[in-house]
């Protein structure tokens, strides 16, 4: 039944003839969330140590001087950098480090969503990257070099069923 | 200013117009929100000796600046329908944004022959459905230290969502072969985002602009969101402004992909923090709901869960909504144990935490600290204590 639905929505044409079409650039000032595989990550680059300036800056208020987390009235963030760069706390808990930079981008700091370029983005991506013993304190992410990190926990990551809500 | 406009309608009045036109210009300026004779009831308020409220989730969202989660009061509440100012929140650190509806478009892309974006007037030209459906966040379970029902069980809603079935969207753009989910995105501060597999996009996916009767609450995703019935409450994705036709899941770093909820009840009558007033008879009550379907038995126990009673459903009885039960009791001024257990049409049955535990092949005590539980949800019966004295108080960690 459920594959009757998915053809009958493949071949029909419109109906209502509602909705209008969208522009290009339309689509493409929403369509910014990227994919595992790196789809539409943007052009720019940034390195561990613009990182570092910028966490202090932006984002230890609420994650902690060394990444660990806080919980109080002041700031509120999840721990980022994983004690020892061992185990899956953290960000070492992602799969992907391509999806790290997309939420960097689009939902951080809080409160000053969408504030930081393409290359702030970056450098906070390798600056996260690097204190947890993932990347090199010199290397530099961009679209490419994004892509082939391989993130500690990317074994345990498994399509999950069609069936899910 | 009032005065004058009132002053204005007498002189109105007694200038002689005809009966009937008199009558419509009279409830004309009636309808102007500014009358002083009308402002307090233009939009209904409850009896000043009503003072049931949503409280605080007590996680640490109001503390940085976002609006606070709440719990919906479901130990005050009757029938199956959550007033919608009393309806739970959980945002995830989001206040609502502030969307003008007539400003606010649904894009709709991706792997799609027609891309488009649709103006919520159009949206509610299209056909509609309308289902009284429940929303419970995973995050609905109790702790220790909590004391009421609201505390245990508050994080679910049950409401009547009106809106487009998505399966007419989708078509309208027209879904390529290689599409197999849809990524559902809100217009919140962080751009919430969920994948939902494209068979159940096209299935019973609809997008609701109106919540019992009038629009949605900005809480509950003001002017648009998706609904997934029988899933958790986090993909029911509010603000709703592009939906992305893919060809799979998109992850997050808050992402998961977990089964609809199960069968789970609890009784909110008599239920922790409250006191009956002595030896008698009372109408045990409480509501029971399973994202696989209708409810078709609740069973309650006033015993500890020896003896189970067939438990009366209080009509109506609908698939993947609240469905309040009842059955008559008589303290006898002795302590006594009351929980309830469902059972919906698919078969799977609410289990107890010492159940649950034996068919996972675990201790009970890692399934009462919660590291054992049914993936993305707990749904285990929950036993309530009530004292000779009549207090009532949790019995699950007893």
């Amino acid at each position: 039944m459920l594959l009757g639905l998915v053809a009958a929505a493949r071949a029909e044409g419109p109906t209502y003839g509602l909705g209008s079409t969208p522009a290009p650039a339309e689509i493409d000032a929403l369509d910014t969330l990227v994919d595992q595989d790196g789809a539409l990550l943007p052009a720019g680059s940034g390195a561990p140590a613009e990182g570092a300036i910028l966490f202090a800056q932006r984002c230890a208020m609420c994650h902690g001087a060394d990444g660990e987390g806080t919980d109080t009235a002041a700031g509120v963030g999840p721990m980022l950098i994983a004690p020892g760069k061992q185990g899956t706390k953290g960000i070492r808990h992602l799969h992907f480090a391509t999806t790290l930079f997309s939420f960097i981008h689009r939902a951080m700091p809080m409160h000053q969503e969408r504030t930081l370029t393409v290359d702030q983005a970056y450098a906070l991506t390798a600056f996260l990257l690097w204190r947890n013993g993932i990347i090199d304190e010199d290397e530099q992410m961009n679209a490419e070099s994004l892509r082939d990190v391989v993130m500690p926990n990317r074994d345990a990551w498994q399509p999950p069923p069609e069936t899910s809500g | 200013m009032t005065d004058n406009k009132l002053e204005d309608r007498r002189r109105f009045l007694k200038g002689g117009a005809a009966l009937g036109l008199a009558a419509a210009a009279a409830r004309s300026a009636q309808a102007d929100p500014g009358d002083h004779e009308l402002s307090r009831s233009a939009y209904g308020e409850r009896s000043t000796f009503v003072t049931s409220t949503r409280i605080s989730d007590g996680g640490n969202n109001c503390s940085f600046g976002s609006d606070c989660n709440t719990l919906s009061p479901i130990q005050d509440q009757v029938g199956i329908i959550t007033p919608s100012a009393l309806h739970f929140n959980s945002s995830h650190g989001a206040t609502p944004p502030d969307i003008d509806p007539d400003r606010h478009e649904l894009l709709i892309h991706g792997l799609v022959q027609r891309p488009l974006k649709f103006t919520m007037a159009e949206l509610k030209r299209l056909p509609f459905v309308s289902h009284i459906h429940f929303i419970e966040c995973s995050a609905n379970y109790p702790l220790p230290v909590d004391v009421t029902v609201q505390h245990t069980h508050g994080k679910t809603s049950c409401s009547e969502w009106t809106g487009v079935p998505l399966s007419i969207l989708l078509n309208e753009a027209g879904v390529r072969g290689n599409a197999k989910w849809i990524v559902a995105e809100g217009a919140d501060r962080d751009f919430h985002s969920k994948s939902i597999p494209l068979e159940r996009a096209l299935g019973s996916c609809y997008l609701a602009y109106g919540q019992n009767g009038e629009p949605l609450r900005p809480h509950q995703g003001f002017p648009l969101r998706l609904m997934v019935p029988g899933a958790g409450g986090f993909s029911h994705v509010k603000w709703l402004q592009r939906i992305k036709v893919v060809d799979k899941p998109y992850l997050t770093p808050s992402e998961r992909f977990n089964p609809l909820h199960g069968p789970k009840s609890v009784v909110t009558f008599p239920s922790g923090g409250q006191r009956l007033e002595g030896p008698g008879f009372y109408t045990i009550s409480g509501l029971a709901w399973s994202g696989g379907g209708r409810i078709s038995t609740v069973e309650v126990s006033t015993d500890g869960g020896r003896r189970w009673q067939r438990a009366e459903l209080k009509g109506p009885v609908l698939p993947i909504a609240h469905t309040r039960f009842a059955l008559g009791w008589r303290f006898d001024g002795k302590p006594a144990t009351i929980m309830s257990r469902c059972t919906d049409e698919t078969g799977e049955v609410q289990p107890t935490a010492t159940e649950f535990a034996a068919a996972r092949g675990v201790g009970v005590d890692r399934v009462l600290a919660r590291e054992v539980r049914r993936q993305g949800q707990w749904n285990l019966v929950f036993p309530w204590r009530v004292n000779g004295d009549g207090s009532v108080e949790h019995h699950l960690w007893a």
